[in-house]
């Protein structure tokens, strides 16, 4: 009990500066789980999401503007796809599944995509993992003004089975630009935790043939999402689209073009760490001066507890406990910070991109990071410690006689 | 049960010298007996107490506790022989601010034998008649009342020997008087050996055969000139 008893005394006694570096650990623990957590769980999303297709077919341009568009349904369209085209590779013998999809109109600022039913009722969204309709809806018929609407838009927008809408044109909402044509909602998306839970679907003719919409693209399509029958395709296919055409771009492999965008970014990655923790570091250093800024008031203490019979290990390793001990209050109050700021983030992150971001997703480093920040607490407390272990009993004591 | 023999420490002096501050060929006390130096500030008694508690080390002779040669052991053991057989009691109590009353005095029995017994913490100040005061913190007791704490602290371990300072250096006529007439009762009940040294004529009084502490040290053979400790 006695080092538990001075351990709870000396947090006590110096309450305030424990409190404030307590505060300190937790938020450089907050940030650095945040930055990890936020950049594994991103990636992992990011590549889980392009599982469904193998290849996009798009108008000629970037592969990474063609797969954010069209798999992502960010940017802008690089441009159409002629029926033409798109009938080629739908019947191409190494393509198993062509989807096209129509981009360019908006309701309140939420993208709409044009698509055929099978898109829903033949891909899965991510393995083992189909699309479905919530209770008391159904996919829209490809010959009406319907829509099936994701799951996030649903919820942001207030929309249920039955209420109707009419479209924007483009991708950015311009209350000017309504289109006449009225569609009603016939089947909400259960959430897929992808973007298509932020994404409006009607019948791809309904963009095409969308009232203003240039009558001469009315059979374009924006792009094509295709599943090959084997791998090994895909690299013929490139062959004929990218190096020896010109009109179009086939973004092939999916997964290696996303991978490329994060290794460009990586350097944001590596800023956001650096800075994580150059925090923990000021930390670890404010764990040592707090502690070693009130020695010169512990002296007495510490000399009467010597000479009642405290060895100098006792004392310095009291002093180590009592740094370890601001990490832990730090490290678990880090789980705390890392928890707020991290459904922050994925909020923001949930609103622009569709991508589903879990606070609760295990990794280890939620266990890591407490427990590195509690090495660095005691880490900190290693130099005050020292100086406990060489205070003189007798000169602290009661002035001599 | 306390036998000293040559006993010699000295200290360096700013100026880089010498100074030989305690120079005790022999002085003894019996188990049980109690006994009080007379001395005068600046004398070297305080270092001749912490000598014999091992809180300093002696250059070099001979302080034997219960059996125990304290000079010949490191400073870890005797650490632990001070924790096992010895209370000190302080001029100025030395009590620590920042715990009850109650744990000061589990405290003092923490690092010897008898281990933290919070049972024999509140009975120790129940005899020291501070039963109510438990949970009190040092600032809130009277000098007198601290100076008891301080009392039930360094009979906590149940020691062989208590060493006192100035015991009642800090507290009025009435206070000295019941404080001394406690410490010697506490000691006396406990069974404890106690060493007071003290400058109070009225203390030393108390004590049959107080000697001058002058008269069994003798720095005056020291090599060069200094302060004492």
């Amino acid at each position: 009990m006695t080092l538990p008893l001075i351990l709870y005394r000396s947090l006590r006694q110096h309450a305030l500066s424990t409190l404030v570096t307590a505060a300190s650990i937790a938020l450089a623990c907050g940030l650095l789980l945040t930055v990890w957590m936020v950049k594994v769980q991103t990636q992992q999303a990011f590549v889980e999401t392009t599982t469904a297709f193998d290849a996009v077919l798009g108008a000629r341009g970037s592969k990474l503007q063609l797969v954010l568009n069209a798999i992502f349904n960010l940017e802008a369209s690089p441009g159409n796809v002629s029926n033409a085209d798109y009938q080629a590779i739908k019947h191409h013998p190494a393509v198993k599944t062509a989807i096209p999809i129509a981009v360019g109109d908006n309701y309140f600022g939420w993208r709409i995509v044009g698509t055929i039913p099978e898109l829903f009722t033949g891909v899965e969204y991510a393995k083992g993992k189909p699309y479905a309709v919530e209770p008391g809806g159904r996919l829209f018929d490809p010959e009406k003004h319907e829509a099936v609407v994701g799951a996030f838009v649903a919820q942001r927008l207030a929309l249920k089975v039955g209420d109707t809408f009419k479209p924007y044109h483009g991708l950015t909402f311009n209350p000017n630009e309504q289109h006449p044509d009225v569609y009603t909602i016939v089947g909400i998306l259960a959430p897929t935790n992808t973007p298509a839970d932020r994404v409006l679907w009607i019948p791809i003719e309904g963009v095409q043939t969308m009232t203003g919409h240039d009558p001469a693209a009315a059979t374009d399509v924006s792009a094509v999402l295709i599943q090959l029958r084997a791998p090994t395709a895909g690299m013929m296919l490139d062959i004929r689209y990218n190096r020896q055409g010109n009109r179009l771009t086939l973004a092939y492999p999916v997964g290696t073009i996303i991978a490329d965008l994060f290794n460009k970014i990586g350097w944001l990655d590596q800023v956001l760490a650096l800075v994580a923790y150059l925090v923990a570091l000021v930390a670890g250093a404010s764990v040592l001066a707090s502690i070693y800024a009130s020695m010169d008031a512990r002296k007495r203490d510490i000399a009467i507890l010597r000479s009642l019979g405290a060895r100098r290990r006792t004392v310095f390793g009291a002093i180590i406990a009592e740094a370890a001990v601001i990490g832990v209050l730090g490290g678990v109050a880090g789980l705390a910070v890392y928890a707020a700021l991290f459904s922050g983030v994925a909020g923001v992150i949930r609103a622009q991109t569709g991508v589903v971001l879990d606070v609760a997703h295990w990794h280890p480093v939620l266990v890591l990071c407490p427990l590195g920040m509690i090495a660095l607490g005691a880490l900190g407390g290693v130099v005050p410690a020292l100086k406990a272990y060489r205070t003189p009993v007798a000169e602290n004591l009661t002035p001599s006689s | 049960m306390l036998s000293i023999a040559d006993l010699r420490k000295s200290f360096v002096t700013p100026e880089g010298g010498s100074a030989l501050i305690v120079d005790v060929p022999a002085f003894s006390l019996a188990a049980g007996e109690q006994a009080a130096l007379r001395g005068e500030s600046g004398s070297g008694k305080t270092t001749f107490l912490h000598l014999i508690a091992g809180i300093l080390a002696a250059d070099s002779g001979r302080v034997e506790i219960d059996g125990v040669n304290m000079t010949a052991l490191g400073e870890a053991k005797r650490d632990r022989l001070r924790a096992e057989k010895t209370g000190y009691i302080f001029q100025t109590f030395n009590l620590l601010q920042g715990y009850t009353v109650l744990e000061n005095v589990v405290l003092g029995m923490s690092f010897g034998p008898v281990g933290a017994d919070r049972e024999r913490a509140k009975a120790l100040l129940e005899r020291v008649g501070l039963g109510h005061r438990l949970d009190h913190y040092p600032r809130q007791l009277s000098t007198g009342q601290q100076q008891r704490v301080a009392v039930a602290r360094a009979l906590a371990n149940r020691p062989k020997l208590v060493l006192a300072d100035e015991p009642t250096g800090n507290l009025d006529r009435k206070h000295a008087r019941e404080a001394l007439a406690l410490i010697r009762e506490a000691c006396h009940e406990a069974g404890a050996a106690l060493l007071l040294v003290s400058h109070d004529e009225e203390v030393l009084a108390q004590f049959d055969g107080a000697r001058d502490f002058a008269a069994i040290n003798r720095p005056a053979v020291a090599s060069s000139k200094g302060g004492a400790a």
